[in-house]
């Protein structure tokens, strides 16, 4: 059990964490959740760039993280607007109740 | 040593904030659960010698992004929503499919395994400089476009979600 | 010196010229009164009757009419004239026989006899003339002749002046043509015209039905006969490749007589059918008594002397055929034989004068082809000749009475007109006696010899004999019957008939004593062999006629010559001579000394009376079994035919169309259709599962999105 930390380590736990929250997109209907377990997504992969930026040796995966986390703000807050938008229309926040993506 | 623990340590608090984040009832539950895992995630980058992202994680993801969510919450004013059933009627399925792609990730890790052994961290120069200087070096140099492109897009997305959230346009 | 011989082509077109002038010309010649009916023929003029003048015995002509009487008779004239000089100059030649053949008509027409092989049919506008046709050529134009002339005075004041002569010259030209033919075809040329002259000329009075009838009874019973002829004809063709007389005669020379019935028989018999649908004789003589519906001068000229002696004409000229063909002469002769006493039976108790005389020709035709069926072929010519004397004498005659009468035709209503209208009186009285058979008249010749004939011919028979010599008793009988009841006892004239009584213009009467004469002077030329005192000169007609026949008289004439047994001719001439006087001395017992008697008889035998009144039936019978028959069974076959296969044929093809239609209608629906609603269908069931994905759920999208890695995962996994 405790072997020394290697890459694999980083590798499971970040794909346990894009599972959890792939689970959570796809399950809850609250649509806040949804955007939170959209951020634990992006965190795995964040971890899995800088797992592998620290294997390389060189920044290029930091700086890429970087970049995911300049977007996932940017995507969240646009989000969140369109979240504040449906709410004023709808009245909830349930995905289950807006089937509006159809024709 | 001492990084093992860390390790599970900061790893319980990612896989654990993320299962709590997914599954409570209230939403502002979530979120602060949320802030325990993205707590985790930094540990994380901190042990992997990442310490501008730590820094980062912790000032603009915790501090940014799930602050915009939690004041979104108190908005949206979720307590009936509390009271509703929180999962969908076909959880079962993404279950399976998730298990599926879990499955699969788990065969393709488990092919390349021997690759994934580190030997020893590369002493290269860039260690002795620093982190946040060897970033800072590439990033206006070599990403120098990407980095204004993203400042771009967060002005996009400040107008973007100014726009969306008005009550009239 | 006109070679009269080159110029035979001409004599029958004078009348023929005549015909075309009259029937194009005419009625501007003899314009017509406005009112049509009044003058048209068959309806009484101003005063009543067959058509008289408004002033007795003033009979207005029209300059018009006057030309017509002269064109008439004048181009019959001319073909006597040229006859006669042609005969002439034939008598002087060495060979009789004369051939000019005008116009090639048919020069070559291939085919297969057959016999096999190949042949040419050659047939041309051809006359010959020999001493047949030379007697016919005269016969026909001095009796035709003194009829056109009689006609004058007859016709006078009928509507229709011109078209009678124009028919009449029209009858005269097809009749030269059928005897001066060179070839079976161009006789039937011939033949044919006479036929449709005589429906013309029967029709004659088309404003009455019963004449119109008459016309078309005569050319319906005709053309029956006509087949048989063209059958027999085109059977000629097939076996010998021609229809030339001297070619067929020379294909014959030399063949032995048939036994048992070959096709020399067939065409014979063929031949015979015709000749017995021209010649009234059984079973196609049903329309001579109707044709005398006819004017009488057509009735004197067609229905005795002439028209109907077309078949005994032509039997003669192919004696040669005859002569080979044993059991159809033996045919010919009893059919002869058959018509002449059944038409001699109906003849006893007719009233019309008319009738009485129809049914007589019938019985002498009778005769005629019972002398031609026993190989006598010149004698059969002989009584032609004869008869066509004393024949038309006695129809020209009962125009005369029906004349001096104002249309007066049931002897019934006629008596005591003898010192009324002497001219007619005599004359009539001379032919009778010819009829009858009393010697020296030419009757008596003529008759004799064919009772001999039939007697002493190795293909006569004793019954035909017998047969003969009763219808000789009944000819006899019926014709003094006729006499006496016209001319002699009391008057039983209707008022308007006795006031009308007068005897017939010279025009009329002059012709009736020529025939006379020749009634009383034409037998000399054919005295009896026997009658020795008499030298070869009196046996002209047979020696004139020698060559002709000589072929096919030459298998039996030597034995006859040498069983020719002279007293039992003696007795046999006896016998004829008496029985003829019986049967006139009976006539006169019984219509002259006792005239109740006859009533008492009819009453005593009335149902053998009513069988010989009513013509044995004849006409009755033919009716139900060919007129209705043929027209009601036939026509109910047709008519089930066309009902059943021609509508058949087109309630089929609908129902075939509307089948084909279904067949159709069912591919279009199932097939085409189902094919385009297959595709529907299908896209339809593919679309449901596709708008399931479709749910508007968001995380439902992010759920395949997810399944999508997957597979993506999988698949590259797996490689």
């Amino acid at each position: 059990m405790l072997h020394p930390i290697t890459n694999a380590h980083f590798l499971v736990l970040s794909a346990a964490l894009l599972l959890i929250g792939t689970i959570g997109v796809l399950t809850r209907r609250n649509m806040v959740v949804i955007l939170m377990s959209i951020e634990l997504i992006l965190n795995a992969v964040n971890i899995n760039l800088v797992t592998f930026s620290r294997h390389f040796g060189d920044v290029h995966g930091q700086i890429f993280a970087i970049f995911v986390i300049t977007v996932a703000a940017a995507e969240t807050a646009v989000g969140l607007g369109i979240l504040i938008a449906l709410f004023r229309n709808r009245e909830t926040v349930l995905a289950d109740e807006v089937d509006l993506l159809k024709w | 040593m001492a990084d093992t623990i860390l390790f599970y340590i900061f790893a319980a608090f990612v896989l654990g904030g993320g299962v709590l984040t997914v599954t409570r009832r209230n939403s502002v539950h979530s979120a602060l659960w949320l802030i325990v895992s993205l707590l985790g995630t930094a540990g994380l980058f901190l042990l992997r010698q990442a310490e501008f992202l730590f820094a980062v994680q912790i000032i603009l993801y915790i501090g940014g992004v799930v602050l915009l969510i939690l004041f979104v919450v108190m908005l949206v004013n979720l307590d009936e929503t509390a009271r509703l059933r929180q999962f969908n009627k076909a959880w079962w399925v993404a279950l399976a499919c998730a298990v599926v792609v879990g499955i699969e990730i788990w065969y393709v890790l488990n092919r390349g395994l021997e690759t994934l052994e580190p030997g020893e961290a590369p002493q290269t120069a860039a260690t002795i400089e620093g982190n946040t200087e060897r970033l800072a070096d590439v990033l206006f140099s070599e990403y120098l476009l990407p980095f204004e492109i993203a400042s771009l897009l967060l002005l996009v997305a400040i107008v973007g979600s100014v726009v969306m959230a008005k009550k009239r346009i | 010196m006109v070679n009269f011989l080159d110029l035979i082509w001409l004599i029958p077109l004078f009348p023929l010229a005549g015909a075309v002038t009259m029937l194009l010309a005419g009625r501007r010649l003899d314009p017509q009164p406005p009112s049509e009916v009044a003058l048209a023929p068959g309806v009484a003029a101003a005063s009543g009757g067959n058509g008289h003048g408004d002033a007795h015995g003033h009979h207005p002509a029209a300059p018009g009419r006057f030309l017509i009487s002269l064109i008439g008779p004048g181009t019959v004239l001319l073909s006597l004239l040229f006859s006669a000089g042609a005969v002439i100059q034939l008598a002087g030649l060495p060979e009789k026989v004369h051939e000019v053949v005008k116009y090639t008509w048919i020069p070559a027409f291939f085919f297969h006899p057959a016999g096999g092989g190949g042949a040419r049919l050659a047939a041309d506008f051809g006359f010959l003339l020999d001493p047949l046709s030379a007697v016919m050529i005269l016969v026909v134009t001095v009796v035709g002749f003194l009829i056109h002339v009689y006609s004058i005075g007859y016709m006078g004041h009928e509507g229709g002046y011109y078209r009678f002569f124009g028919y009449m010259n029209l009858f005269v030209f097809f009749m030269l043509t059928l005897v001066l033919a060179n070839n079976y075809l161009l006789l039937f040329v011939g033949w044919e015209g006479v036929g449709l002259s005589s429906y013309l000329l029967i029709g004659f009075y088309f404003h009455k039905k019963s004449a119109g009838d008459a016309g078309k009874k005569a050319f319906v019973v005709n053309r029956i006969g006509d087949a048989g002829f063209i059958m027999g004809m085109l059977l000629m063709l097939a076996t010998f490749g021609t229809v030339r007389f001297v070619d067929v005669n020379a294909a014959l020379a030399g063949r032995e007589p048939e036994t048992g019935f070959g096709v020399l028989s067939a065409i014979a018999l063929l031949l015979f059918i015709g000749a017995t649908g021209k010649s009234a004789q059984i079973p196609l003589f049903t329309w001579l008594p109707d044709a005398m519906e006819g004017p009488t001068p057509v009735s004197a000229l067609i229905h005795a002397a002439t028209m109907v002696t077309a078949g005994v004409y032509m039997v003669a000229r192919s004696s040669a055929l005859f002569a080979l063909t044993p059991q159809t002469s033996f045919l010919v002769a009893a059919v002869g034989a058959a018509t002449a006493i059944l038409a001699a039976s109906i003849a006893l108790v007719q009233n019309d004068i008319k009738r009485v005389l129809a049914y007589s020709t019938v019985s002498q035709l009778g005769y005629m082809f019972l002398a031609a069926g026993v190989g006598a072929y010149w004698v059969a010519i002989f009584h032609l000749y004869t008869h066509a004397f004393f024949k038309a004498l006695l129809f020209l005659g009962a125009g005369s009475v029906i004349h001096a009468l104002g249309g007066e035709q049931d002897i019934r209503r006629m008596g005591g007109l003898k010192d009324k209208i002497p001219v007619t009186y005599r004359t009539m009285w001379i032919a009778s006696l010819a009829i009858a058979g009393i010697p020296p008249l030419a009757g008596f010749f003529s008759k004799d010899e064919i009772l001999w004939q039939t007697w002493s011919s190795p293909l006569g028979s004793k019954a035909l004999w017998a047969v003969g010599v009763v219808t000789a008793f009944m000819t006899a009988f019926y014709m003094w019957r006729l006499m006496f009841l016209t001319f002699h006892g009391r008057p039983r004239l209707s008022e308007e008939a006795s006031r009308h009584v007068h005897e017939s213009p010279p025009v009329m009467t002059v012709p009736l004593v020529a025939l006379a004469a020749g009634s009383v002077a034409a037998g000399w030329i054919g005295m009896p062999k026997i009658w020795t005192w008499f030298g070869e000169g009196f046996r002209l007609f047979e020696h004139w006629l020698a060559p002709v026949f000589a072929a096919a008289t030459a298998h039996w004439h030597a034995h006859a010559e040498a069983h020719h047994d002279v007293s039992i001719e003696w007795a046999l001439m006896i016998l004829s001579v008496v029985i003829a006087a019986a049967g006139i001395a009976l006539a006169r017992h019984l219509y002259l000394v006792r005239p109740d008697a006859p009533e008492a008889i009819r009453q005593r035998a009335a149902p053998v009376y009513n069988v010989l009144y009513n013509k044995w039936y004849v006409d009755e019978i033919y009716d139900f079994l060919f007129v209705n028959g043929l027209a009601k069974g036939g026509g109910s076959l047709l008519s089930r035919f066309d009902a059943a296969v021609v509508d058949g044929g087109v309630n089929g093809t609908g129902w075939l169309t509307r089948f084909t239609s279904t067949l159709s209608v069912w591919w279009d629906t199932w097939v085409v259709d189902g094919s385009v609603r297959l595709i529907a269908f299908t896209v339809k069931m593919f679309s449901y599962p596709a708008r399931l994905l479709q749910t508007g759920y968001l995380q439902s999208y992010a759920l395949v999105i997810l399944v999508g890695v997957a597979v993506a995962l999988g698949y590259y996994l797996m490689r």
